[in-house]
């Protein structure tokens, strides 16, 4: 079991440890520090934080010591002439300058790739490094692909990758996730890339590009550890499933109180069992009924049960944003933090859950720190 | 010679003290610094080496009006600060 978790958020990155007593705030660094997203890399122990300086720009820090004390490394940059495409959204039909904005999907490589990290950022950049982030290289392949000018932004301004799935198995087996930009797979380590999203639709566009994989808002996208050919993604306007290596996907409706979410975990063993974290939806994003409450599935989506003990009952707000609900290697413990500063875990699946902060700053991120 | 100052919140995250050079335009007064002071290069400008949106340049009590090229014109006793813009944080 987990006994360590951390904790990005709006004031910096937490760390909570487990003791004897329960779970507890053991450390507090960069302080009153946007942190986007936090790595725990399991194969050397390096923890590395993301800082979105609201002035000064994107930093990435790297720990070696459990920590303890942090160093400046690296951040991907944008080749020089870069542009991030005029998008549907542009005032001037003018592309704009390429420059990093945040980093929103932070994983370590396989285990047989020691150093490799992937990086996804806004604006819609996959990078990598090959030396524990002290230098970067931006994926061309992916960024030259001409659908990428499709892409559009899903909750920030410019589209952005936040999920990246390295098979557990086959480490040249990468699939990312992109708001808005649906999902794309890559089997041979980055070189060519595939959009797949077939079977998701939109409902947010005209009625002849709802089916269009490039411009699919995935939230989410998680890859089952035990199956890997299954992954889930909570989607713009639904829970999207695939059992085939996303080659087709599947709406998944058995999603209750709601299917709006941004959040998806899903159980290291049981390809079937999956948690979520609904809202009203798009336009009103609260809980239902102002009631806040985590979904589980435990057959693959056909039903779900709606779990509420230790959790808030009426005239809660929280939201839970993409990366803020994880569980951990043995699919008993999860934690989930919301935007109202909320944090709670569960040490039985999620059928009863303990307030561990009431006062945290809006958490984006929550990670178990993994053997 | 032209001082170049810098906001203390920098001081926060890395060391920015003042510094003496010389140049004719601010990019050239800003490049002489960043060759001592490679790390600072990133707070200040972006990733396309504009002045990063939220920041701003006074010469001598003005601000620049080139943050794209920083090409606005210095002469050797100016005193150019670098400093947080009211925006954004």
């Amino acid at each position: 079991m987990s006994s360590a978790l951390h904790i990005a958020t709006r004031k910096g990155l937490f760390r909570l440890d487990r003791s004897a007593n329960g779970w507890d705030i053991s450390r507090h660094d960069f302080v009153g520090e946007n942190t986007s997203m936090v790595l725990h890399d399991s194969r050397d122990g390096k923890t590395y934080a993301a800082l979105n300086h609201g002035h000064f720009g994107v930093k990435l820090h790297r720990s070696t010591d459990g920590d303890e004390n942090w160093e400046e490394c690296a951040v991907p940059v944008y080749p020089e002439g870069a542009t991030k495409g005029a998008g549907p959204f542009s005032t001037d039909g003018e592309p704009k300058p390429a420059s990093l904005s945040e980093i929103w999907a932070l994983e370590a490589g396989g285990a047989d790739q020691p150093g490799r990290l992937w990086c996804g950022t806004i604006p819609g950049g996959l990078f990598r490094s090959d030396d524990c982030g002290s230098s970067w290289q931006l994926v061309e392949s992916l960024w030259d692909l001409p659908e990428r000018q499709g892409w559009f932004g899903g909750g920030k301004d410019d589209p952005g990758i936040h999920s990246i799935c390295v098979h557990p198995e086959n480490s040249q087996r990468v699939a990312i996730g992109i708001s808005c930009g649906g999902v794309w797979v890559t089997d041979n380590d980055g070189a060519s890339w595939t959009c797949k999203a077939d079977g998701m639709y939109a409902e947010y566009t005209p009625p002849d590009q709802a089916k269009n994989p490039n411009i699919q808002d995935v939230h989410r996208l998680v890859q089952s550890p035990s199956r890997p050919e299954t992954y889930w993604v909570q989607h713009h306007n639904g829970v999207f499933r695939t059992t085939d290596g996303a080659s087709s996907w599947q709406e998944v409706t058995g999603i209750q109180p709601a299917k709006f979410g941004f959040a998806v975990a899903v159980h290291p063993r049981q390809p079937d069992t999956a948690w979520f974290v609904p809202g009203v939806k798009d336009e009103c994003r609260v809980p239902v009924d102002g009631e806040f409450v985590v979904a589980r599935t435990i057959d693959g989506g056909v039903t779900s049960e709606v779990l509420t003990n230790g959790l808030p009952g009426k005239q809660s707000f929280d939201i839970v944003y993409r990366h803020a609900l994880d569980i951990d290697e043995t699919g008993d413990v999860l934690a989930v933090g919301s935007t109202t500063g909320n944090l709670w875990i569960s040490e039985n699946g999620g059928d009863a859950w303990q307030a561990i902060s009431n006062y945290l700053p809006p958490v984006y991120c929550v990670r178990f720190v993994k053997s | 010679m032209v001082r170049v100052c810098f906001t203390a919140n920098l001081q926060r995250h890395l060391d920015c003290s003042e510094a003496t050079v010389s140049g004719a335009t601010v990019r050239d007064a800003l490049d002489a610094v960043f060759e001592t002071q490679q790390q600072l290069k990133s707070y200040v400008l972006d990733d396309q080496n504009r002045l990063r949106q939220h920041m701003v340049i006074f010469i001598d009590g003005k601000t620049i009006v080139d943050r794209v090229h920083l090409s606005d014109a210095i002469s050797p006793d100016s005193e150019i600060y670098v400093m947080q813009a009211l925006s954004g944080g």
